[in-house]
C-alpha cells in the first residue's frame, strides 16, 4: 500500500515506564511501517504504558484503524496498556462506532492519560 | 475543522437497522457492531490481492466494484444490499450456506462502517461466526492496479472457534480468493492469480467473550432450520382454518 507520509515523535516522560506516541498527517495501512517503528522504540525504551498523541491526526481511513486494531492486540500480547490523547470530536465518534473506546483508554491529554495510567 | 474523513464514516448507533429487502430472515435488527476486539479465538489477519492488468484507476475499479458488489460473491453466500448500495453506515443482510447440500442457512449481515473513493470496509454484528473487520481496497502499484481484500478476524465463540479451525477458515479463505477472482475476470483479466498472506495476530483466546454464544448466529440458525418442518405445519393448519 502507498505510503501516506505519516510522521510519529516517540517522546519520553516523567514516567520512565510510560513513552508518547505523537501521530502527524494521514493514518492509512501504508502508516503501518512508520507506526510500528514508533511502537517498539517505545517499547524498547521500557514504555509499559504507551500514549498515543493523535492532536496532529489530519486524516484516518479503516485501514489505518485497522492498524491500531493490530497495535492494540500487540500491546496486550506483551502486557503493555495503549492509551489515546488528543482525539477530535469527529474521531472520538469513530473509536464509538468501533467500539475501540472499550479497549483503548481515551484522554483529553497526556498528563491526564499518564495519571489514569498510575492509579 | 472538518476532517478530510468526514462523510465516509458511519456515525455511531447504539444499534443496527437494515433496509435490506428480500432476506428470509434478519438477525441483524437490534444488535451492536462486533469488531476483532471483542472475538473469542485467535486473530488472523487474511490479505487477498489480485493484479488487474488493463484495468482503469483504482476509483474506477472500486466504483465497479462498489456497484456491482453481490455479483462478484460465490454462490454460497446471498447478498441483500441495502437500498443506498455500498454506503456509510448501511447494514447488508447475509444468508450463508455453510454447509453445501444441507438446508442449514445462517443469516446475518454487514455493517458498512468506512466508505470512500478507493476503500470500504465492514463490520460484522454481535452473533456473526467471525468478529471481524474487512476492508476492499485498490490501488497502483508499479503502474499497474491492484485489488486487494484484508480481513482482520476472529471467532466469536467457542462454537465458531471450533468450525473455522474444522474448515472454516479455509473455507472462507476460498470465498475471497473467488470473490477477487470474479472481479478480476469481469475488468479483463483473463488468468487471475490471487496472493494470499495469512498471518496470525493473536494466538490467544480472549475467554472473557465465551458469553457471545448467547447471541451465536449458528445457534439461532440451526434452532430455524430444525423448527422449520413444525413452523411449515403450523402455516398450512392456519391456513385451511
Amino acid at each position: 500500500m502507498p505510503d501516506p507520509g505519516t510522521r510519529v515523535e516517540v517522546r519520553s516522560t516523567d514516567d520512565p515506564s510510560a513513552s508518547v506516541v505523537a501521530i502527524f498527517g494521514d493514518v492509512t495501512s501504508g502508516s503501518e511501517p512508520a507506526l510500528m517503528e514508533a511502537f517498539v522504540a517505545a517499547v524498547d525504551g521500557g514504555a509499559r504504558t504507551i500514549v498515543l498523541d493523535f492532536a496532529g491526526l489530519e486524516y484516518m481511513n479503516s485501514g489505518g484503524i485497522g492498524l491500531l486494531v493490530t497495535m492494540l492486540v500487540r500491546a496486550k500480547r506483551q502486557g503493555q496498556r495503549l492509551l489515546a490523547v488528543g482525539l477530535s470530536d469527529h474521531y472520538r465518534e469513530i473509536f464509538s462506532l468501533i467500539r475501540l473506546d472499550e479497549a483503548i483508554g481515551i484522554h483529553d491529554d497526556a498528563n491526564a492519560a499518564l495519571a489514569a495510567s498510575r492509579a | 475543522m472538518q476532517s478530510k474523513d468526514t462523510g465516509a464514516w458511519a456515525h455511531p448507533v447504539s444499534s443496527l437497522a437494515t433496509t435490506a429487502v428480500g432476506a428470509p430472515d434478519d438477525a441483524v435488527t437490534g444488535r451492536r457492531v462486533a469488531g476483532p476486539v471483542h472475538g473469542f479465538g485467535q486473530m488472523w489477519q487474511k490479505t487477498f490481492r489480485v493484479r488487474l492488468d488493463g484495468a482503469g484507476s483504482p476509483r474506477d475499479v472500486m466504483a465497479t466494484w462498489k456497484e456491482r458488489f453481490p455479483t462478484f460473491w460465490p454462490q454460497s453466500v446471498k447478498f441483500y444490499a441495502p437500498l443506498a448500495g455500498i454506503a456509510p453506515g448501511e447494514v447488508a443482510l447475509l444468508e450463508i450456506a455453510p454447509l453445501p447440500g444441507t438446508p442449514v442457512r445462517l443469516s446475518t449481515g454487514v455493517l458498512v462502517i468506512y466508505a470512500d473513493d478507493e476503500s470500504f470496509t465492514f463490520m460484522t454484528p454481535e452473533g456473526h461466526t467471525l468478529s471481524a473487520w474487512i476492508t476492499f481496497s485498490a490501488f497502483q502499484d508499479a503502474g499497474v492496479t491492484l485489488a486487494q481484500v484484508q480481513v482482520l478476524e476472529r471467532p466469536s465463540d467457542p462454537l465458531d472457534d471450533i468450525a473455522y479451525h474444522l474448515g472454516g477458515s479455509r473455507m472462507q479463505t476460498r470465498f475471497w480468493e473467488d470473490t477477487l477472482i470474479a472481479l478480476a475476470r469481469h475488468l479483463g483479466t483473463t488468468e487471475p492469480s490471487v496472493e494470499t498472506i495469512v498471518v496470525c495476530v493473536d494466538r490467544k483466546r480472549q475467554w472473557r467473550y465465551v458469553r457471545n454464544l448467547r447471541r451465536s448466529a449458528t445457534l439461532h440458525s440451526m434452532m430455524r432450520t430444525a423448527t422449520a418442518p413444525g413452523r411449515w405445519v403450523t402455516s398450512r393448519v392456519r391456513r385451511r382454518d
